[in-house]
């Protein structure tokens, strides 16, 4: 783990045992479950944004491609009879498609990611409240599905089956970014992209693969979030999930400019994201405070990282003798980035 | 002359960490006269012309603008004392029209607190200005429906309408055509007549020739010499922009140069549509390619590494005729470019240097597509010591490395794979002495090796020091291939500003 990795490791431990202290209730198993099998279900898809996000893009379409995915997930199972393997394979295909063709528009056509996605946000929305005529689905009551449910949102040993799979998601996208040509490729394209070309990458299908991860994770996500609300009102469904995604990366130390990030940090910042909002909860503060609270500590941490603040730290410890001076802190000598 | 000068320089010395960009210069302009001032590539022209724009400021000297002493210039208050730019970059934009271009900054406004911009009034005031410059545009016509030379009477008429005294051309004809020129060359000669100072700096010879009063040559920064208006002609400033001993770099091949690795055949690049260029490379001999700024010498080397599309003719390499669409093609024919821009094209700065040695051959040091680090790290350790890379470990970000030693990563990335043809853009640019000699001896063996070299470069010295043959480049053709013999800085300026070679001896 990287030192920012531990940082924010440290901020989770800290903001946890603060609440603990506060309410005793926060480190309940109930209360640590139901944290565990959300922290499932946004991570996995704050993974694929992530990718995205490194390579210096960013992805607004994925709350979106929840509702879409979500209703025609439904409609496949509940009204058309699709046996549910096949329901499952199409809905992940139907993200891969998606986030292809934004990788397509952002690479091929030199579209800004922000716009494309943001046109596939109000697209993907608009076209899941037309396909349900703007009507909420939902399983009805046939418990036909109970065992795809308990697969999907159930819990084994008493942990919730997201957790479960985001741990999955993570090891095989955190080997995938941090020991695999393809991962060394998103980093190198996030950092200097014409350098990657010039060394002979294939730079824009690296790009597409980072908008197909993002699809195709949000596509899985999409499966988990159905069964978690047992039904989908396509005006709200997953309404503002792209944006935890991103606060989630960013907290996690992905920078928007692209070329860093790591797996672990974006976990740990879906993590933090939902201690806070069920410190929000269980310490009584107003729910409506609760994306102030959000927000107010995404940048706190934003700004701890900063090269300014991190030189301002080191810089306590020359005060007391016999320390040394400061080491430069690996990145601070980073040249200009213009 | 002492009594009009409008505009001296005396005793002007700049220093970028420790290379000596201008050292004691001192030049002066007189109202109502052209100044041309000429030089080779990084004679010191371009540093000297941001001193007088105050974006640099000089270690040493002054600057006396009508007899008022200025230490250092800032941007303003060189613009406040009558000095404006007309940049080889036009500086216009685009997005708005010609008089909003004209008073950028200095809008025309309406009193109260909403200071709403007047554009009638801008309209009127710029209307005699582009009068004066014989423009065929009004004042309210959008800059992005304006050729470059119209472009440029747009910078013009800015610098009129601050009332500027002395107008500074940086290369101002590098993008018009013949007529443009003649256009700009009259307006010259008006401005001129109606008493501002012209500093016309340019690589064309003849231009300097036609609208100078007074030449100054710089040289490694300093004045070489100044020519009055009757001395002026071409050899005399060729002359002047030479006229310095070369050392010795020159390293002959192992063994007399061999068949041909490389032939280029009528290649066209989207550079110069209309102008095609044949050369052929020999086993064993490192090849320069000469030419002024802008003559089509990188956009060969972007085209034959696949960076930007050949529209016609044949590259073929070793008898075969290779396509390059993209890098990643040239690469799997051994096609490498050492770029011109080390930071922006060449390195991931913020990436170990491991990182960015393998980043090319990424596939060689995994397994199952996962990184074998062990691998990678061996082979950035054995580069590393071939090639004296001066550094604590190839674990250490290339942003940490001096330029001599970004550039031996550039090299180590391409030697550790199967290196057929290298095109060095620039090898040397910004790197120290003693890393441009190691650089010169790793060429040199590939050379020996087999490998193709061609060595693009601006450095004379280098050109003529470390080449067995140049081929010079003027305006998207190659104007002539010098071989050892004939090599001499005369013959390659020459080449380079479209005149026949000559031999030495009839220049004294």
């Amino acid at each position: 783990m990287a030192r920012k990795d531990w940082g924010l490791l440290l901020l989770l431990l800290v903001v946890g045992g603060v609440t603990a202290i506060l309410n005793p209730r926060f480190l309940s198993a109930v209360n640590l479950l139901d944290m565990a099998n959300l922290i499932g279900l946004f991570g996995i898809f704050s993974i694929g944004v992530g990718m995205v996000i490194i390579t210096g893009g960013i992805d607004l379409s994925v709350g979106s491609i929840f509702a879409l995915l979500g209703v025609v997930f439904i409609d496949l199972l509940v009204n058309r009879g699709v046996p549910w393997p096949l329901a499952i394979l199409a809905v992940v295909a139907g993200g891969v498609v998606l986030g292809g063709l934004q990788g397509l528009l952002v690479t091929k056509a030199k579209l800004q990611p922000f716009v494309v996605t943001l046109c596939g946000l109000l697209i993907y929305r608009g076209a899941a409240r037309y396909y349900t005529t703007d009507a909420t689905m939902g399983f009805g009551y046939s418990d036909d599905f109970d065992w795809l449910g308990w697969l999907a949102s159930g819990r084994s040993w008493g942990i919730p089956h997201p957790f479960i799979l985001l741990i999955i998601v993570a090891v095989v996208m955190g080997v995938l970014l941090h020991r695999s040509v393809f991962g060394r490729y998103l980093f190198a394209i996030g950092r200097n992209e014409e350098a990657a070309r010039f060394s002979g990458i294939r730079t824009d299908a690296v790009v597409i693969g980072a908008y197909v991860i993002s699809g195709g994770l949000a596509g899985v996500a999409t499966i988990c979030l159905v069964f978690y609300t047992n039904s989908v009102s396509p005006s709200s469904f997953g309404n503002f999930y792209e944006l935890y995604a991103i606060a989630a990366a960013v907290l996690g130390g992905c920078s928007l400019r692209g070329g860093e990030g790591s797996v672990i940090g974006i976990v740990l910042g879906t993590a933090l994201l939902q201690v806070l909002q069920n410190l929000v909860n269980i310490l009584g503060i107003p729910s409506s405070l609760n994306f102030a609270v959000m927000g107010t500590v995404i940048l706190l941490g934003v700004l701890a990282d900063q090269p300014i603040v991190r030189r301002a730290i080191p810089s306590f410890r020359t005060l007391r003798p016999g320390r040394g001076t400061a080491k430069p802190v690996p990145g601070s000598v980073a040249p200009d980035r213009s | 002359m002492a009594a009009d000068t409008l505009l001296s320089l005396a005793g002007i010395s700049k220093s970028y960490a420790g290379v000596r960009a201008l050292v004691d210069v001192s030049l002066g302009v007189e109202a109502g006269t052209v100044l041309g001032l000429i030089g080779e590539n990084g004679a010191g022209k371009s540093t000297l012309m941001k001193i007088l724009g105050g974006v640099v400021q000089p270690d040493a000297g002054s600057i006396v603008i009508d007899g008022v002493p200025h230490g250092a210039m800032t941007v303003a208050s060189a613009a406040r004392a009558g000095i404006a730019f007309v940049h080889q970059e036009l500086t216009v934009l685009d997005n708005l029209d010609v008089a909003a271009n004209i008073f950028l900054g200095r809008e025309a406004v309406a009193g109260g607190p909403l200071r709403l911009v007047r554009n009638r009034a801008m309209h009127d005031l710029a209307r005699p200005l582009l009068q004066r410059l014989g423009a065929d545009f009004g004042p309210e016509t959008s800059v992005s429906k304006l050729l470059i030379a119209q472009r440029q009477l747009v910078e013009i008429a800015r610098a009129l309408s601050v009332d500027a005294r002395v107008i500074i051309m940086d290369e101002p004809t590098s993008s018009l055509t013949l007529q443009e020129t003649e256009r700009l060359l009259q307006v010259i000669a008006d401005l001129r007549a109606s008493g501002v100072a012209v500093i016309y700096i340019s690589h064309r010879l003849h231009e300097v020739k036609a609208c100078a009063d007074r030449v100054v040559c710089l040289r490694d920064g300093r004045v070489a010499g100044g020519l009055k208006r009757d001395e002026i002609e071409h050899n005399a400033m060729i002359r002047l922009m030479i006229g310095r001993d070369l050392r010795s770099l020159y390293t002959p091949p192992l063994a007399s140069p061999g068949g041909e690795i490389c032939v280029v055949d009528r290649v066209v690049t989207s550079a110069f549509p209309d102008r095609h260029l044949s050369f052929t490379l020999r086993r064993g001999e490192i090849l320069g390619m000469a030419g002024l700024v802008g003559s089509g010498r990188t956009s060969l080397a972007r085209a034959l590494f696949g960076v930007d599309p050949i529209l016609s003719g044949e590259v073929r390499l070793a008898g075969q005729a290779v396509t390059m669409r993209s890098p990643r093609q040239a690469i799997e024919q051994g096609i490498y470019l050492v770029p011109e821009d080390r930071k922006g094209e060449g390195l991931v700065l913020d990436m170990k240097l491991s990182e960015n040695i393998s980043l090319a051959s990424m596939q060689r040091h995994a397994r199952l597509n996962l990184i074998d680090r062990a691998s990678e790290t061996a082979t950035a350790r054995e580069q590393q010591a071939s090639l004296r890379i001066k550094t604590p470990g190839v674990a250490v970000h290339a942003a940490t490395l001096s330029g001599g030693n970004q550039q031996k990563v550039v090299l180590a990335k391409w030697l550790s794979m199967a290196p057929r043809l290298i095109i060095f853009d620039e090898p040397t640019r910004g790197i120290d002495v003693g890393a441009k000699g190691e650089i010169y001896t790793l060429m040199r063996a590939l050379a020996d090796d087999g490998v193709g070299v061609i060595m693009i470069s601006s450095d004379m010295e280098e050109v003529i020091g470390v080449s067995d043959r140049v081929a010079v480049m003027h305006e998207g053709r190659i104007s002539g291939v010098l071989d050892r013999p004939d090599f001499s800085e005369l013959n390659v300026l020459r080449l380079a500003i479209g005149q026949p070679a000559e031999h030495l001896e009839t220049v004294s």
